[in-house]
């Protein structure tokens, strides 16, 4: 069984692409391998900047041969037919079986298909897959027509036999002819050398300054860049993402530790710590008494004689210029807002479009400011203070800290309105308000913050609903899932009561109002030039048609609200079934009046869902249905409902009456426990009618000859239904 | 000719170098264009020249633009007027990355001490409708130079594919000879009778254009050359192929394109004098980049643009 090992050196490999290109390698080589005949025992890719490298352990020598019988047509068939036969099965008249069968004599040909040496399935696998190889972004070269991340210098295609003899895979691609050599680091040793197998391979590249394997080189950076940490008495700053990428931009990782000059340790950690990575990539060392980010740690992709000297003082060198620059945005940022206030701060965002449809930010964030203002009193948030967090939330947007890092939005709020002043819940509210990010991130519970958060989503929500542009199938390209699982965790994690309904409307409202504005204002732009184009002629207004607003049970409602309201259910049908929450559990309590309120909705939920996992719940169930479907046939059957009048006195079994007294007991039970919202309790009392309701239909017929019996035991079976129905929708709930 | 294991002294020094570096790798050295552009690649030399099948090799110093990165001479490394290096070789030469290392030994930057990197960099140009792949390059964690393999310009592929070196050298020179603020490099040798710093040259234009750009330029005259620019470039290029006087077939790619260049360099001026709103910037840009892929089209029509007959 021989060993394959391939490696294709090229310029430099986004280190973004190495990791998923050494497993795309793997698996592209090894099915097409597969699909030849090969097998193997094992395969693994690897990258580093310059190459990709695949080595596949014990595959098959070669394919095995394999013999095909086919059918051809009746020994008596026209000679035309015979011959088609022989040229398509690649045969000739000799080598041809009469076979007998029950319809006839038969012409058999068995065609055998030679097993093919491992190089050549390997040669054709290797040129289809370079060929075709899944890069995310390819590139031409030269006079070439071969396709590449970057060009592809040589590639290295060898298989070794049992003895450890080496043959080279006869491929060539693009005048790229394969061979058994390879280079070493660019600078330490660039020349070229010859290799054996996988392990020669590896150890050789070691002493030419490679480290093949990523994991290996983020392992030392690791290593190397918490002593450097330790020994300066402070912390690393653990950044998985910046690992993988330093590993992938150097072959042979030197990590060194540099200072941060003096007149920029005052700058925010996160300032600090994100020019670092972002610019320079960076790892930050912080010291764990202060918080603050007082050294770096860079990793070079060269031993200098002079240990790293000179690159260090040129990596300080790029980082002081760039820090100047972070340090003149943050003064700068400062002096604005102590001056004007995040208001005049703020004041910018008029000149910023949100959307071409919806205005400006200025105007979004007076719409936020407004529902902000509303919802405050239900998440226990001063009204005016809610309203004024929101007015400068999105202030930072207009600092020359957050132009040059966008990521820094809403963190730099906090800081700035920490120097504006606010110690009053505003601060948190500029940062959190983005909050929840994605289902990870953890929700904001300060009620200001709480208040603009949702304030924040709900507009966004409306705003893409008033103008039509909802997700579709995959695309959402405002992220409006996120916005409104957003909602539902601020709503839920917060246990906020109120009735979506009303906070829909409004913004639904002023969304619309929006939309209008900018249409008014668009057209009278166009007016102005049509009447200058024109020379002053009246042309008439557009108006927008605004969806009405509509009156449901005594309250207002936009008239797209039910629609966005569902959007939100369906949401919170995922949420919850991540809790293990049947959707048809939610679907019981979503038909229940007040499905607006997700609090009440979700508290519904979980004690239905709690309670159908008893055996006294899910036989109430049982119960529930049968008595709901003897009592839908009868109210099918005779035309009329079944609603009330039921009478102990027509009650002729022990089963019966002990039935009216269950249902005596628990109605007001009942009746209490969903007055204070207690759907536990209410259950629990629920639970109690299970015996009797089994009871009963063991003993009692309801179908009974005395039509007088029958109604009455149907009217029983009625308070049965709609004592249950108090709780939640039971009919909808499957089993 | 000039010891490159010595460091270099001044900034003309490194310029001198690259210059003869180049040339000894076989470039045609061109000089600047004659018109302001934001960036050497918009030089007919590489945009145009890009396109086709002829094979090309030149370099060339560009000043070039950028009226919103003017500091009024006060920022120790932004400058609204700066010099690039830029060289195009088509096709790219299998061995471009050793060419490039060797003009940066050229110019000083030993190797073996220093920290080289080639970090992943896509290059795109909204306003050439052209795009690429390569990468910044990094010394010491600065970076140096922009290296790119040209795939597209002016919407027409690139084939045979052009190697694009483009060298800051403000930036490049003052790292190499150890200056902190560009102001103070030496422009021409400390040790000449008449030793000259960049800001003996640069500082006063600095400031002179930096106000200009900002707060003088005439935004309503910026908007009609604007408007005329991009016509005289549609007439320029609507203009029969057939040039009636010389009875000969003359195809005006190169002037109707120096229209294109003025009307990019008067949308950087928009732009710095802030009267270009965001909705309105890609418009624009759009409008830049169909100039500038008519151009293509018609440098495609013509003998240096690879037509045959």
């Amino acid at each position: 069984m021989p060993d394959l090992l391939i490696e294709l050196f090229s310029e430099e490999i986004p280190a973004r692409m190495q990791a998923r290109a050494a497993d795309d390698l793997r698996r592209l080589m090894t099915e097409a391998l597969v699909e030849a005949g090969l097998s193997y025992a094992g395969a693994a890719g690897f990258a580093t900047p310059r190459r990709l490298a695949l080595s596949v352990q014990g595959l098959s020598a070669a394919s095995p041969t394999l013999r095909e019988e086919r059918k051809g047509p009746r020994v008596d068939a026209p000679e035309a037919a015979i011959e088609g036969f022989l040229r398509g099965a690649g045969v000739t008249r000799d080598q041809l079986e009469a076979r007998d069968d029950k319809k006839g004599t038969f012409y058999v040909a068995t065609i055998t298909r030679a097993g093919r040496p491992a190089a050549d399935i390997v040669a054709e696998a290797l040129e289809q897959v370079i060929r075709n190889f899944p890069w995310p972004k390819s590139m031409r070269w030269g006079t070439g027509t071969l396709r590449w991340v970057r060009p592809l210098h040589s590639i290295l295609c060898i298989l070794t036999d049992e003895a450890g003899e080496a043959k080279v895979v006869p491929v060539e691609i693009d005048g790229i002819r394969a061979g058994n050599t390879t280079r070493g680091h660019r600078f330490m040793a660039p020349d070229e050398f010859s290799v054996t197998s996988f392990d020669d391979y590896e150890a050789r590249l070691k002493v030419a300054r490679v480290i093949l394997r990523a994991e290996e080189r983020a392992e030392i950076i690791r290593q190397e860049a918490g002593n450097l940490a330790f020994a300066a008495g402070l912390d690393l700053v653990e950044d998985a993402g910046l690992l993988e990428e330093v590993a992938g931009l150097v072959e042979w990782p030197v990590v060194l530790m540099g200072e941060i000059g003096a007149a920029f340790l005052g700058l925010p950690a996160e300032v600090l710590q994100t020019s670092m990575r972002e610019h320079q990539k960076f790892f930050s060392l912080r010291n764990a008494a202060t918080g603050r980010i007082e050294r770096f740690v860079t990793v070079a992709n060269i031993e200098t004689p002079d240990h790293g000297a000179t690159i260090l003082a040129g990596n300080q060198k790029v980082l002081a210029a760039r820090l100047s620059d972070a340090k003149f945005f943050w003064e700068n940022d400062l002096r604005r807002v102590r001056e004007k206030g995040l208001e005049g701060m703020a004041e910018g965002l008029r000149d910023v479009t949100f959307h071409n449809k919806l205005g400006s930010q200025a105007d979004r964030v007076a719409r936020i400011a407004a529902l902000a203002r509303e919802i405050a009193p239900m998440v226990g948030a001063k009204p005016d203070l809610a309203a004024e967090a929101a007015r400068v939330c999105k202030a930072d947007l207009q600092s020359a800290m957050v132009g040059e890092f966008p990521e820094l939005q809403g963190l730099m709020g906090r800081y700035y309105a920490q120097a504006a002043g606010h110690d009053d819940g505003v601060p948190e509210a500029c940062e959190e308000h983005y909050k929840p990010l994605g289902p990870g991130d953890a929700v904001p519970s300060a009620p200001v913050s709480v208040a603009v958060a949702l304030a924040d989503k709900i507009d966004t929500l409306c705003g893409f609903w008033a103008i039509d542009e909802k997700p579709t199938g995959s695309k959402d390209p405002y992220a409006l899932r996120r916005a409104a699982l957003g909602v539902i965790r601020l709503v839920l994690g917060n246990g906020v009561r109120f009735d979506l309904f009303d906070p829909l409307s409004n913004q639904l409202e002023r969304n619309e109002k929006s939309a209008h504005n900018v249409k008014e204002a668009d057209s009278a732009r166009a007016i102005d030039k049509l009447k200058k184009d024109i020379g002053g002629a009246t042309v008439g207004t557009v108006s927008v048609r605004a969806q009405s607003i509509r009156i449901i049970n005594g309250r207002r409602v936009h008239g797209r609200a039910p629609d966005l309201l569902a959007f939100l259910h369906d949401r919170l049908k995922v949420h919850l079934r991540d809790e293990g929450i049947r959707h048809d559990v939610i679907d019981a309590c979503l038909a229940m009046e007040g499905n607006d309120d997700l609090t009440l909705l979700v508290h519904r939920a979980r004690a239905l869902s709690d309670f159908l996992k008893t055996d006294d719940g899910e036989n109430l169930l049982q119960g529930f249905k049968r008595a709901n479907n003897i009592l839908t046939q009868a109210e099918e059957k005779d035309g009329v409902e079944y609603s009330y009048g039921a009478d102990v006195k027509f009650a002729e079994t022990d089963e019966e009456r002990a039935l009216f007294a269950a249902l005596d007991t628990a109605e007001p039970q009942i009746a209490a426990a969903l007055t204070s919202e207690d759907f536990a309790a209410a259950m629990s009392a629920m639970a109690a009618l299970r015996a009797p309701i089994d009871a009963f239909f063991d003993a009692v017929q309801v179908n009974v000859e005395s039509a007088v019996i029958r109604r009455n035991r149907l009217n029983l079976l009625s308070r049965i239904r709609s004592i249950c129905l108090q709780a939640a929708d039971l009919a909808r709930l499957e089993g | 000719m000039t010891d490159s294991t010595l460091r270099p002294r001044s900034f003309q020094e490194i310029i001198l170098r690259l210059q003869s570096y180049w040339a000894g790798q076989g470039c045609a050295m061109l000089q600047p264009y004659d018109m302001e552009v934001g960036a050497g690649t918009f030089h007919p030399a590489t945009t145009l020249r890009s396109l086709g099948s002829r094979h090309w090799a030149a370099a060339y110093v560009q000043p070039s633009r950028r009226p919103t990165d003017g500091r009024y001479g006060e920022n120790p490394n932004r400058l609204q007027h700066y010099y690039q290096y830029q060289v195009l070789i088509k096709p790219s030469p299998p061995d471009l990355q050793a060419l490039y290392l060797g003009s940066l030994a050229a110019i000083g930057i030993d190797l073996a001490l220093h920290d080289v990197r080639f970090v992943e960099d896509d290059w795109e140009s909204p306003t050439l409708g052209a795009w690429g792949l390569g990468w910044e390059v990094w010394c010491d964690g600065m970076e140096v130079s922009q290296f790119t393999y040209f795939q597209q310009v002016g919407g027409h592929d690139c084939a045979p594919v052009p190697g694009e070196l483009t060298y800051g050298l403000e930036r490049l020179a003052m790292y190499v000879l150890g200056a902190d603020h560009v102001m103070d490099m030496p422009f021409n040798d400390p040790d000449a009778p008449i030793p000259l710093t960049y800001g003996d040259v640069f500082r006063q234009t600095e400031e002179e254009y930096s106000r200009f750009n900002f707060d003088i330029a005439d935004t309503g005259v910026l908007l009609r050359h604007f408007e005329e620019a991009e016509a005289e470039c549609a007439a320029i290029l609507a203009a029969p192929a057939q040039d009636p006087k010389t009875g000969k077939r003359i195809v005006m790619a190169h002037p109707a394109y120096d229209q294109c260049i003025k009307a990019s360099h008067i949308f950087n001026l928009l732009d710095a004098r802030g009267v270009i709103s965001v909705t309105e910037r890609q418009a624009y840009i759009g409008r830049v980049r169909a100039l500038a892929k008519q151009c293509a089209d018609a440098f495609v029509q013509t003998d240096a643009g690879g037509c045959v007959g």
